[in-house]
């Protein structure tokens, strides 16, 4: 199958998730308890401001009006106004997003560089005590809780070590350099789950190539091992592994809610929290559909990769 | 006919159970995994005998005291009891992994039948829902839902199943998918079965296994779960005790305190750790290829 043909059937699937993902995110609203104008108004109990809320958000008409009325201003990139900043929220969440993203893109390099060559030594020393312990890394980082895990690095490398900072963001054209120590901590702690994903992974599908004829031939013609491991093992063995590194991406552009509280990076995942307590649900529901429309584009790029790796496929 | 047929599916079940458990009870990981997580389970129901202290009294002569012989594990901001606290801030976890999942589980199971066995449209309608569902990522349905619901362990519970319900939905539609072409399926039709004791005879029976392994991989996704919601403040609400809202509390006093932040982390990260072991052990035990 051609490449295109193939992108343009995925994005044909891709209409209806995401019409249902704006279905969804529209319904959030109805779960207000009471009346939607007056929660959406907070403290705000004067009757005039409420009408004007009510007008406003149109939740004097009909339901599927007001859901048409909000995806055609979403599709027109107008995601509407930020109650508390009085600022469009596109605008907020095109300032914050970077800054995820430098986030996530460390995190992902800190994840590849511990869990690819920890999955690879565990299969390649499969059942030794290497391995056990390669594995026992790999299950911490799948279940130690990442925010604990950042107060745990705080008071050790900020409050007893006082080598890095605490919390704060310094944006890279400011200052490279404290930009990275700032960024260190929350990516090495986004970064530990994902090498904990990354080398299960890595491990298994080594383990399924080791044990495959092409290896066993390769060996048997007297090839090094380092060189069956690392050229003819490895190369079939990572093609899983690139497609859930573009769904890991994904999952860590919005995983890191709190790892961005608690280090006080102002990314997407604080702007939503930031949204939740100051009630600005258009912010809310705004970091919801893009998250949930980058995630499925990621994946989206996932399958598109494997398809492009994977010979066997493109037939 | 109809009742023999019948009858031989629970016997390979049970067959399938008892191997399941003997190659489990070789496994030490496995083995050390089922105590911690008995010990948990144990420790959040027998809270009022086990906690030494009430643990939302405060003490305001013992603020912040390091762990000592009256106070093992130290005491918090107001001087309250930490190991009395974590004690019956399992029961919040215990509750937060289990309820969720009986969500999903109840929600999942019908809606999986229906999706795989009936196909076609209904098929087609759930499965587009579930995958639109599946796109939001997890903790961030959860912080939505529990935003909009407002902030109690409840909503968060209720958030965390719907936030889990996906993934069981999709595991469950594809397990009735495979098992409905089975031949014991061909053999139940022929003889008459109607499709609504076939679907809860024969195909619900086999569809638990792996429902089970995903239910101990979500309990601990959902422990972590309400502890975020709580350490942000949308789950567990003070002075109840939870280990996330000790997480939060711990968070302001780190010098001073570091008992405070250190002994909540590591109850989630060994009963997360147990719970995942036992996952994959599960997994392992019930998968024909690792027998």
């Amino acid at each position: 199958m051609r490449l295109w043909l193939y992108i343009v059937r995925r994005l044909v699937v891709l209409v209806p998730t995401l019409l249902c993902v704006s279905l969804f995110t529209f319904g959030l609203q109805q779960l207000l308890p009471g009346d939607a104008a007056l929660a959406l108004a907070g403290e705000e109990h004067d009757p005039a401001v409420v009408a004007a809320i009510r007008a406003r958000y149109h939740l004097d008409r009909p339901m599927p009006v007001q859901y048409g009325i909000w995806i055609g201003n979403i599709l027109r990139g107008d995601f509407g106004e930020s109650l508390r900043n009085r600022i469009p929220v596109a605008e907020l969440i095109a300032s914050k997003l970077p800054v995820t993203i430098e986030l996530a893109l460390c995190s992902m390099l800190i994840g590849l560089l511990i869990g690819i060559p920890a999955g690879i030594v565990s299969a390649a020393r499969r059942g030794t005590p290497l391995d056990v312990g390669a594995n026992f890394l790999a299950l911490s980082g799948l279940s130690v809780p990442h925010f604990w895990l950042g107060i745990m690095l705080i008071l050790l490398f900020a409050v007893r070590l006082g080598w890095l900072p605490a919390s704060g963001y310094v944006p890279p054209w400011e200052s490279l350099g404290r930009n990275l120590t700032t960024i260190a901590l929350p990516s090495f702690v986004l970064g530990t789950g994902v090498a904990g994903v990354l080398m299960r992974h890595t491990r298994s599908a080594m383990l399924q190539t080791l044990d495959a004829d092409y290896v066993r031939t390769a060996r048997a013609k007297g090839v090094l091992e380092r060189v069956v491991v690392l050229k003819h093992a490895l190369r079939n063995a990572l093609i899983p592994v690139i497609t859930l590194g573009a769904i890991e991406f994904g999952r860590l552009l919005s995983g890191a809610v709190l790892t961005e509280q608690i280090f006080a990076i102002p990314g997407f995942g604080k702007l939503l929290v930031d949204g939740v307590f100051n009630r600005d649900y258009a912010v809310v529901q705004a970091v919801v559909l893009v998250s949930a429309s980058l995630f499925v584009l990621l994946n989206l790029l996932a399958d598109v990769l494997y398809f492009l790796v994977n010979p066997r496929l493109r037939g | 006919m109809s009742a023999s047929a019948s009858l031989a599916i629970p016997a390979v079940v049970d067959r399938r159970r008892y191997r399941a458990m003997k190659w489990l009870a070789r496994r030490p990981a496995a083995i050390i995994a089922s105590l911690v997580v008995a010990l948990f389970v144990a420790g959040a129901l027998g809270a009022p005998w086990l906690a030494p202290f009430n643990p939302n009294a405060p003490h305001f002569d013992a603020i912040r005291r390091p762990p000592s012989d009256v106070y093992w594990l130290g005491t918090d901001e107001v001087g309250r009891d930490v190991l009395s606290r974590l004690i019956w801030g399992a029961r919040a976890s215990l509750l937060a992994g289990v309820i969720p999942v009986t969500i999903a589980l109840t929600l999942s199971i019908p809606l999986g039948l229906l999706s795989g066995y009936a196909g076609g449209w209904v098929d087609g309608v759930i499965m587009r829902v579930n995958d639109a569902m599946l796109a939001i990522p997890f903790l961030i349905v959860a912080i939505a839902l529990a935003a909009f619901l407002g902030p109690s362990l409840t909503n968060a519970m209720i958030a965390i199943g719907i936030a889990a319900l996906p993934i069981f939905l999709r595991l469950s539609r594809g397990t009735v998918l495979v098992i409905k072409t089975e031949d014991f399926i061909e053999a139940a039709r022929a003889l008459g079965c109607s499709r609504r004791r076939i679907a809860v005879c024969h195909i619900l029976p086999n569809m638990l296994p792996p429902l089970l392994v995903q239910s101990s991989i979500t309990v601990a996704a959902a422990i972590i779960a309400e502890a975020s919601l709580s350490f942000l403040g949308l789950g567990q609400q003070p002075p109840a005790p939870s280990w996330g809202s000790m997480l939060n509390a711990a968070q302001r006093y780190l010098s001073q305190a570091p008992w405070m932040a250190l002994y909540p982390g590591l109850m989630i990260f060994f009963v997360v750790m147990a719970l995942n072991v036992l996952g994959d052990g599960l997994r392992d035990a019930l998968d024909p290829k690792h027998q």
